[in-house]
């Protein structure tokens, strides 16, 4: 049994959203780059140059990289032999998101009532925390504020068994299709299959945290992963929907098993602000 | 292309789907609450928190300024979701909008209809964006928080004419020359 401190918990994310808002992580930076060597299309290559010109004037003068500071995602791989004193996680988690986006001047964006009066709870609280209970005696937390606009793209299909892999794929395109330039391409797109309609989606976002560039392990979702993503630059969305051959830097799927009656499909997207870091107590 | 805000009838005849343009001069800001606020304050008769005719919407909401700063993060969010309140606004004179992200056909429509403008910015580069921006003041519903109308004066601000008066649309043009069968 391990003690941590309820405090380390709220300092840790609170730093955690703050390098997230301010910095791009090397492998979406490298990514980025590598997108402004292969785009062919002129308004796409600038664009692309816009980004990155963006990504160092946010983390100079520290200026949130979007306005969109997002909804703080909390994903956490609690050990079980860890035993958490002096507060509860929850409380812990969401006073880290309070301090950061307080302290550094980022965008409040959630509102409660949200069918109705949508006042601003002033504070970017609640999190969305997603708690896994794991071996062990360590904390892993990683943090994603999300932006909306791209998150508004997101889409579940109820896919039938004989549907298969080749309506995956018409599903996964179209999605990305309809959304344009709505989603701030180029994109990082999670794609989760199998499970069920709730697990499937979350399957869509943890698939975004994998780094731009790390190889699926699995041969065969791999395989997937690659014919996904040239259909999708086959659209010629391109960056902001300016037209051009990068309309994502990567398709992330990750899959878990299904019922015998189903096939659900779920895709979340990550506009080209992929903000996530990570810790580990 | 240079172009000086509030815009005239004239500028907007020369523009074209693609053209880039530096905007100098004031724009409002709003976004989803402002416009239902607005929309709401149409339907029972009463004016607009500011005099609406000529002028350019930023589809945005900032982060807070620090202090001497006069603004924070400032890019674009996804038009389409004030499309249903677009054309209302074009009615009462509104002559340009900024976002990002495409239009409905309603608003293309009014857009020719009443001879008005939508540009593009890039989204998710609101700290560079930020450096283009003079001043800032709230002029309405300043409850709203980050969704408050602001009043901003913008210089060398770049965006893209996405929909022009001739029914030209750059995401379709953009597009269409790099698509390749499915």
């Amino acid at each position: 049994m391990r003690d941590i401190d309820a405090k380390t918990i709220t300092q840790t994310v609170s730093r955690l959203f703050q390098e997230a808002n301010f910095t791009l992580s090397d492998d979406v930076l490298s990514a980025l780059k590598q997108a402004l060597q292969d785009e062919e299309s002129p308004a796409g290559r600038k664009v692309i140059t816009s980004i990155l010109e963006n990504a160092s004037i946010a983390s100079k003068d520290r200026i949130p990289l979007c306005q969109d500071c997002g909804t703080a995602v909390v994903f956490l791989e609690l050990g079980q032999d860890i035993h958490i004193v002096g507060g509860d996680l929850h409380t812990a988690v969401n006073d880290g998101v309070r301090q950061a986006y307080e302290e550094s001047y980022f965008r409040k964006s959630i509102v409660q009532r949200p069918f109705s009066a949508r006042t601003n709870t002033g504070d970017n609280t609640p999190a969305i925390i997603h708690t896994e209970i794991v071996p062990g005696e360590k904390l892993k937390m990683i943090v994603m504020p999300k932006g909306g606009g791209a998150e508004n793209m997101s889409r579940l299909a109820m896919l039938t068994p004989a549907q298969g892999r080749q309506e995956i794929i018409e599903f996964v395109v179209n999605s990305v299709d309809v959304a344009g330039s709505n989603p701030c391409p180029p994109l990082i797109i999670g794609v989760g299959i199998g499970g069920t309609a709730e697990k499937t989606m979350l399957l869509a976002k943890q698939a975004l945290l994998r780094r731009v560039g790390e190889p699926n392990p699995d041969a065969e979702t791999s395989a997937l992963e690659k014919d996904l993503l040239k259909k999708v630059n086959n659209l010629g969305i391109g960056p902001m929907g300016y037209g051009g051959r990068i309309t994502a830097l990567a398709v992330h799927v990750k899959t878990f098993p299904a019922h015998i009656a189903g096939l659900p499909v779920a895709v979340n997207m990550q506009c080209h602000c992929a903000r996530h870091h990570e810790a580990i107590l | 292309m240079k172009i000086k805000l509030p815009l005239t009838e004239e500028t907007v005849r020369e523009l074209r789907a693609g053209d880039e343009v530096t905007l100098y001069g004031v724009l409002y800001v709003a976004r989803d609450a402002a416009h239902k606020r607005m929309a709401d304050a149409l339907d029972q008769g009463k004016p607009l928190p500011f005099n609406i005719t000529g002028q350019t919407i930023y589809y945005m909401a900032p982060s807070p300024a620090r202090p001497g700063q006069v603004v924070g993060a400032a890019g674009p969010t996804t038009s389409s979701r004030m499309d249903r309140y677009t054309s209302r606004l074009l009615s009462e004179g509104l002559k340009g909008m900024i976002g990002k992200g495409s239009r409905s056909q309603d608003v293309k429509k009014a857009i020719i209809k009443y001879g008005a403008i939508y540009l593009g910015v890039v989204g998710g580069t609101g700290a560079l964006i930020s450096k283009n921006i003079v001043s800032a003041e709230v002029v309405a519903y300043e409850d709203l928080g980050p969704e408050a109308i602001l009043r901003l004066e913008v210089a060398d601000f770049t965006a893209t004419v996405i929909n022009d008066i001739y029914g030209g649309d750059f995401y379709e043009q953009g597009q269409r020359a790099y698509r390749k069968a499915r």
